[in-house]
Formats: structure tokens, sequence, C-alpha cells
């Protein structure tokens, strides 16, 4: 397992995980970072993946005549990473439609536009007279 | 086995199984009386856990029955003990506090939610704190991570959407570099146990593959624990979140980062490596004072007072790495005492807010004008506990403060010392703002006259505060622990 076509699985998922922090940065919109996120996510699961695979080895299956297993272990570690994954994204997903329905945008500038907006009103205003629903 | 060898699981699974009874029971009232029991059994856990931990030793325990390496293992030496009494602790008097709070800041139909969140978040706190597994410690890190994106979202204001948001994204990121980093010292080792990783890095160590992931570790952690240029998701995230999910957080989760950030670095690279061979000891430092003068002074133009001490709360973080920065025994134990303390003060402080927030509805600084004599018991707290923040003689602050000066004197580092006495001088700016308007400034004409406290709320605060006052006169709980623990830590490796 040395030179270029031994780490192809590990240059796929520095790639894919560039692509997504780089959409996790660079996009407003917050459905495409979530999206992003689950890229840079995903590309970590590869990384384990292929470190259990051990060079010539089987599925860890007790046959006869074979001696050499790849590990199983990170691909277990990494089905619970990917529940923790597929439970993050739903967590995102939500807050996403609960901005939407606060906000009416999921553009990051947007929401930061009406924030600003919002502060502005709220300094202007009276300070005696904008207290909230206390009795 | 008796009840007693079960308490480092006990601990953990108690508010894991509460959290779905909540749910189940649905009822406000009942959810609440579910979540504060399991808070308590917790506490009681963690202080027989402590009373149980050996000096020097620590307590063992095999999920399944499965021997480490290969299965699962608790692990709760003195530092453990100490972090698990104080994530439990403060658990306790939020829930205690809780009740009218949550009344008041979350629609009646998702207060039994609310709840089971809560639990979640917090079982995920001591999860980390006493697994000995280095992978469970980032499936515990979700745990609690997701439940308080949760949590934070359920803030009145809608910023504390895009808040719990911005946390997400950064806390996701934060702990999938963890794993990346795991699963580096996972490749060249074969382990994921602590133990077993400690015992075999060192020989591995001079690899770029362990330097990688101890890099990817510290940036990870660094999120987590809101590390100086790291911290942005954490003043909206407190400022916005319901106040008792202020309280809780505040006091704990950053807490627990950094007890991830000592065992990791120092418990399992070993000083050696962490602080010697790699300079991981400079860049706290650095950090460390960037993060105490810059939190410090944007906390003094804050118009929100909660959000005033969430940066507060950074530049505290810079304290305690600071600590771990000093790369000595003294040093480590301030960061570790530091960690006590201020959990102490920002949990009395932040919830004193809840019941300023209770009372006004919202906490920024005109609404305080003329406070200290409407609710003068609340703004007492909140004066005694500002006073610990900054570090005025009998406070717990005090004792850490003095115990980082000493440990960065002991060094000869003099600039040092004077950028922490400098950090200290801005807090008290802070502070000062903060009680100038409430006992010398009157109310607006036609504002609100608020009543004192409710006794349920002021009951928790004063404990704290009284607790900021106890434990900074009697040291040998927080001093005695933080002083073996830091020996353990730094002289382990060495």
């Amino acid at each position: 397992m040395s030179g270029l076509p031994g780490l192809y699985n590990d240059f796929v998922a520095i790639f894919l995980m560039m692509a997504g922090f780089y959409v996790v940065i660079a996009q407003g919109n917050l459905v495409k970072k979530l999206v992003g996120l689950g890229l840079f996510q995903t590309s970590v699961f590869i990384f384990y993946i292929s470190m259990g695979k051990v060079a010539g080895g089987h599925a860890p299956i007790l046959a006869e005549g074979i001696t050499v297993y790849s590990n199983p272990l990170p691909h277990v570690l990494i089905l619970t990473a990917i529940v923790v994954g597929v439970a993050t994204t739903a967590v995102g997903l939500a807050l996403v439609v609960r901005i939407n329905e606060a906000y009416g945008s999921v553009e990051e500038e947007d929401i930061q536009a009406k924030d600003r907006d919002a502060e502005r009103r709220e300094a202007v205003a009276d300070p005696t007279t904008d207290r909230g629903a206390d009795t | 086995m008796t009840l007693w060898e079960q308490l480092p699981v006990l601990v953990v699974v108690v508010p894991l199984l509460a959290a779905p009874l909540c749910v189940l029971v649905d009822r406000p009232l009942a959810a609440w009386r579910v979540a504060l029991g399991a808070a308590l059994l917790s506490f009681a856990c963690a202080i027989g856990l402590l009373v149980q931990v050996p000096d020097a030793g620590a307590i063992s325990y095999h999920l399944g029955g499965w021997e480490p390496p290969w299965g699962i293992e608790y692990r709760v030496d003195r530092l453990g003990a100490l972090v698990l009494l104080i994530v439990s602790s403060m658990a306790s008097l939020v829930m205690l506090y809780a009740r009218r709070s949550v009344e008041d800041e979350i629609p009646v139909d998702r207060t039994a939610r609310f709840y089971a969140a809560f639990l979640l978040a917090f079982a995920g706190l001591l999860g980390i704190v006493a697994t000995g597994d280095a992978f469970n410690v980032f499936v515990f890190l979700e745990i609690s991570s997701l439940s308080s994106y949760a949590l934070i979202s359920m803030g009145r204001d809608r910023r504390a959407l895009n808040a719990s948001f911005q946390y997400l994204v950064m806390g996701t990121i934060g702990a999938t570099f963890i794993l990346i980093g795991i699963g580096f010292l996972y490749m060249m080792t074969g382990t994921l146990n602590m133990q077993d990783l400690a015992a075999r890095l060192p020989a591995v160590a001079d690899t770029h593959t362990v330097r990688a992931g101890f890099a990817f570790l510290t940036v990870g952690i660094g999120l987590k624990l809101a590390l100086f240029p790291l911290h942005l998701w954490l003043p909206n995230a407190y400022a916005y979140a319901p106040s008792i999910v202020s309280a809780f957080l505040a006091a704990t989760a950053t807490k627990v980062a950094l007890y991830v950030m000592l065992r990791f670095m120092l418990g399992l690279f070993g000083a050696d490596f962490a602080l010697r061979d790699m300079p991981l000891d400079k860049i706290l430092l650095v950090l460390g004072l960037l993060g105490i003068l810059s939190a410090s002074l944007v906390a003094i133009y804050q118009g929100d007072v909660k959000r005033m001490f969430a940066f507060s709360s950074v530049a505290q973080i810079g304290y305690m790495v600071l600590g771990i920065g000093v790369a000595t025994t003294a040093g480590v134990t301030a960061a570790v005492l530091h960690l006590f303390n201020h959990a102490l003060m920002k949990g009395a402080l932040f919830l004193a807010l809840g019941a300023v927030a209770y009372r006004l509805g919202t906490v920024t600084l005109r609404d305080f004008a003329g406070l200290g004599w409407r609710m003068p018991w609340t703004m007492a707290a909140i004066l005694l506990g500002g006073l610990s923040l900054i570090g005025v003689p009998p406070t717990v602050g005090f004792l850490s403060k003095w115990y980082l000066v000493l440990a960065v004197i002991e060094r000869g580092w003099w600039p040092v010392a004077l950028v922490v006495l400098v950090g200290s001088l801005l807090a008290l700016v802070y502070v000062w703002k903060l009680v100038e308007v409430a006992y010398f400034q009157r109310p607006a004409a036609g504002a609100l006259v608020p009543r004192e406290a409710p006794l349920s709320m002021l009951v928790p605060i004063w404990l704290l505060v009284s607790a900021n006052i106890y434990f900074g006169l009697a040291t040998s709980l927080s001093v005695g622990s933080a002083q073996e623990v830091a020996s353990m830590l730094i002289g382990g490796g060495g």
C-alpha cells in the first residue's frame, strides 16, 4: 500500500472534505451550507472505511482457507458516525425550517439585514415604552 | 456487583433514560419532576464517585463485562470525578430553579420535550467525562451538542434560531475534526481505549500521522472550547438561548471541553509531546492572552447584559488555556482550579440574569436602572458574582487568579502576569457599568416596577453565590484536587 494508487481513497477523501468545507464557508444559503456540511462529514466516513481495508484481506467472516481479514472496527465506528451525521442534518434542516418561518428567508445576508434592521429600530424606539410582556 | 460499583455508568445512564421518560409523561410539571429527580440522582452518584475514587488511581468500569481494550471502559479519576461533580451539581441547581423560568419562556406544548433535550445534553456532558474510550468521547460530544442546538433554538428571540444554526455548523466542524484526529490515532495504534492509546503513542509519536492527528484534535477541541479565534458561535448562542440553558451551558459545556483538552493533550499524548515537541503551550499562551484582552474589551461595549457575560466567558476560557500554556504543574493547577471556579461564577451570574429576565422580559443594560433597589437580592447576587469574576478576595475568582499569577511569575513571565491583571481591570470596568446602572441610576419614568424574584429562583442563585465565597475560603476540595490532578497530568507524562 504505497505510492499514489494506494493513496487513491485518501485523495478522494481530502478532495471531498475541502469541497464540503468550501461550500460551508462560501455559500450564503443555509440549505446549501448543510449540503456542504454533509459532504464534509461523508469524506471522513470514506477516510475511516478505507483505513480498515487490509491489502488482500477478506470480509471478516470465518471461513476455510482465509487467513487475512480486513478490520471491521472502523466500519462499525462509521455506522455510529453516520447516525450522528443524519441526526445533525435533521436538526440543521429543522432549524432552517424554523428560520424560514421566522425570517421568511434562508439566505444568510437577508437574515443578517433583518436582524440589523430590528436592532436599529430597537435602539431608536423610546427606551421606556418598548418593554416586554411582564406585568 | 453491587450498586456502589455501578456508579460510573449510572451517573450517565440515569439522565439518558430519564429523557425519553420526560417525553412520555408529556406534562410540564411531571416532566420537570422527572428531570429534577434525574439530575439529583446523578449528583448523588457523582458524590459517591468522588468519595470512592482513590487518590492517585482511577475507577475502571467495564461496560457489559468486556475487558478493555476490547470493550468500552468507563474511567473516572480525580479530575473526572471533580468535573462530574461540577456538571451534575450545576444541573441539579439549574433544575431546582427551572420551573418558573421555563413556564415563562417555553411554550407549554414544548416544555416536556425541552426538559428531555436538557437531560440529553446533561447526559452527553457526563458521558464525555466518564468514558475512557476515544470514540465514545465523539459520540457523547455529539449527543450533548445536538441537544444543545435544540435547546438554544428555543429562545424567545428569533435570533436564537440563527445563533443555534451558526453553532450547529461550527460545532459539527469541530466534532468532525475531532473524529479525524481520533481516526489518525487509531490508524497508528489500532486502539481506541485511552489508557492503551497513551501507552502506545510514544512509540509512534514521531510520525506525521500522529502530528496531524494532534493538530486536528487541537482545532476540533478548540472549536468546542470556544478558544479565542474559534469563539464566534458562543456569544450569540449564550445571549439568545433560554435563561436556564445559558446558565447550564455557560457553567458546564466549555468546562467539559477544557476537560477533553486536558485529557487528550496531556493525558493521552503526554505533556512531553504536547507541550515540548509540539508548540501547544505557545499557541495556548498567545491565544489565551489575546482572548482575555479582546473578549474583555468587547464585553465592555455590549448593551445586552447576557451578551456581555457571554463575551466575559470567552475571556475566562482565555485564563484557563493560559494556565495550560504555562506548562508547569502550577499552571495546570490554576487551569483546573479556574475550571471549577468559573462554573460557580458564571452559573450564579446567568441564573441571576434569568431571574431578571423573568421579571422584566429582557436584560438590556438600560433595564437595570434602579434594579439594585427593586430586586435587591438578585442584584446583590449579580454584584457578588461580578466581584468573583473580577477576582476580589475572598471569592473563588481571587483564588484562581492568584494561582494563575503565581504560576506565571514562577516562570518569570512578568508581562503575562501584567496582562492577567489588565484583564481583571477590564472585568472591573464591565461589572462596574452594570453596578452603576443598577444602583446609581433612577429607572426611567413610567418603567415597570419589578418585584423581587420568586424564592424558587433565589434559593439556587444564593446557593451558588455562597459556594463562590465558601470555596474561596475552604480550598481543600478545589485546590487540593487541582494540585493532585495537575501533578498527575504533568508529572505522569514527564
